[in-house]
């Protein structure tokens, strides 16, 4: 019964709401030797059967993630004269990059229990259980500022564009220190602080040529690794004092 | 010229990396030291993680001194015998070393112990060459000669005597080995060669004579680098090659110029200059961890590496 019900809303929602159909600029980044981050866009349409409803106002809500990982947040303490990292705290999974970018002010395009349940904002984004500590809230709080201030992690409000209720675009900018892996765009649409929709887009992360080959080999087999760095210093020391004695002679 | 690092995974400026190199290459030229405890630290404060920076530098220290070590061979100028001894102990040294650093590593405490040796070490360098050469300068000035004087100590009287005959020496192997253990850990854990410990140890406590101490050195500190590097490469996965080749193309140049100022400076005034230098270093280290830094959280990377 139950499930024949979730099926009969799953069927309902579409006919009578708005979808989205997204798109990127691009759905692949590739880590080159001169890589210096990357800027994509993000845009797409609502695609709809009945008359454009404009109370409450149309609000779209795009948020890009990179793959998560355990981090361990310290903190600095004087002791013995000197700063000393003393107490820790495990963050169970943060994104090792997160913007979103939303079309008005957070309460009017999503509302807290939505945000729980969809986990949008940074805060909700990073699952943090914060044994411990007693004021682990200030670990999860320092991880984002740190993550910020390096452009890891964005929140930018204001930032879609939302034509005729319709047309959306964003652009996100992508930082020069991007870890690899899978990026998942998603796309919410809402009404009065509920998600109508969302839809989810990979973009895929990926070191290419050298960069590639270099990080595969250091982990894959390192001892080879180790031997071709001696091999390939020793050789790049005796060429160029080799080419400085030419050049002088 | 932006260039993505491929193992520290952070994105830096190529030309910034061949100047640096340069730079502490004209240094280590000028005053024929390594360069490693002035490059270590300059990569710390450039953004690059300090495991990254250690493991790196090491394996840059492997280029820079194989050249060098190459043109002592040439000369004769080194104690081979002596050389294997302290290798032995560099390389037990190094192994400590390592686990040591993997050891803080996962207790957080390794950026601890990397500035903390630096500004004992630098600390007690930078201050004991200053006050000699401060005096050789004055008694120079005086018109009095620099007396020098061979010792008959501490490695004359212990047992498992050798004889090197390169450096004319009939001593006890144990306190070489533990000179090699000392340099080996240091090797490892502050990424330098410990040609700045190891040179005043032979001279000093060894009594070696000075002709062969660089060459000797410097063969020791190509294989307990390389080791070093190994060790890194395979425990930790920080030795980034890029990172590595820059700084040595830049570092083998800069040497080479340095070479030549080095010859038109006088030896005292050189090794002033030299301590001046390391003791800013470390003031600079020591200064970030008795202020209160500006940010008191940092991030590291939970379980394993």
């Amino acid at each position: 019964m139950v499930r024949f019900l979730a099926l009969l809303m799953c069927l309902a929602s579409p006919a009578l709401g708005e979808e989205v159909v997204a798109g990127l600029s691009q759905s692949r980044i590739a880590i080159t030797t001169d890589f210096d981050g990357s800027e994509i866009l993000i845009f797409g349409a609502v695609k709809r059967e009945a008359k454009i409803v404009t109370d409450p106002p149309l609000q779209v809500v795009i948020a890009v993630a990179g793959p998560s990982q355990s981090v361990t947040v310290r903190r600095k303490d004087k002791r013995l004269g000197i700063w000393v990292n003393t107490d820790a705290v495990k963050v169970d999974s943060a994104p090792s990059f997160y913007a979103v970018a939303t079309s008005a002010p957070w309460p009017d395009v999503l509302n807290n229990e939505e945000d729980l349940r969809h986990h949008v904002s940074i805060r909700r984004a990073i699952r943090s259980v914060g044994a411990g500590v007693a004021d682990s809230e200030d670990f999860t709080e320092a991880l984002i500022r740190i993550r910020q201030s390096k452009g890891l992690y964005q929140t930018n409000i204001n930032a879609v564009q939302l034509d005729e209720e319709t047309l959306f675009r964003t652009s996100v900018r992508l930082p020069a220190n991007l870890t690899e892996g899978d990026y998942h765009a998603r796309f919410y649409l809402t009404r009065g602080g509920r998600v109508l929709d969302s839809h989810d887009s990979v973009i895929a992360v990926q070191k290419v040529g050298l960069e590639r080959f270099l990080y595969r080999m250091s982990r894959d087999t390192p001892f080879w690794y180790g031997i071709m760095s001696l091999a390939i210093a020793i050789f790049a020391g005796w060429a160029a004092s080799a080419a400085f004695r030419m050049f002088r002679a | 010229m932006q260039i993505y690092l491929p193992i520290a995974e952070v994105s830096v400026n190529a030309f910034l990396l061949l100047g640096l190199g340069g730079l502490v290459g004209i240094l280590s030229g000028m005053f024929g030291v390594g360069g490693g405890f002035l490059m270590t630290p300059l990569l710390f404060f450039i953004g690059i993680p300090p495991a990254v920076a250690v493991a790196t530098e090491a394996n840059q220290i492997v280029a820079s001194s194989f050249s060098g070590a190459l043109a002592h061979l040439k000369r004769k100028t080194v104690d081979l015998r002596m050389g294997t001894v302290l290798l032995i102990g560099g390389l037990i040294g190094a192994a400590l070393g390592v686990q040591i650093f993997n050891t803080l590593k996962a207790a957080g405490q390794v950026d601890l112990l990397v500035r903390l040796s630096y500004v004992i070490f630098l600390g007690a360098i930078g201050g004991l060459m200053f006050i000699e050469s401060l005096n050789a300068l004055r008694k120079s000035r005086a018109g009095k000669p620099v007396s020098t004087r061979r010792k008959h100590g501490l490695a004359h009287s212990l047992p498992f005597k050798m004889r090197f005959r390169t450096s004319g020496l009939y001593i006890s192997v144990i306190p070489p080995v533990l000179v090699g253990v000392l340099v080996g850990i240091l090797a490892a854990i502050m990424g330098v060669g410990g040609g700045f410990i190891m040179v005043p140890a032979m001279i000093y406590l060894l009594g070696m004579p000075t002709k062969v101490v660089v060459g000797t050195s410097l063969f020791q500190i190509i294989f307990v680098t390389g080791f070093t590097t190994l060790l890194h490469a395979t425990t930790n996965f920080t030795v980034d090659i890029v990172l590595a080749v820059l700084l040595l193309v830049g570092g083998v140049i800069g040497a080479q110029i340095g070479t030549r100022l080095g010859a038109k400076l006088q030896a005292e005034q050189l090794r002033i200059l030299l301590a001046i230098m390391v003791l800013v270093v470390c003031g600079k280290l020591a200064l970030d961890l008795l202020l209160q830094p500006s940010e008191l959280y940092s991030l590291g990377a939970a379980g394993g590496h």
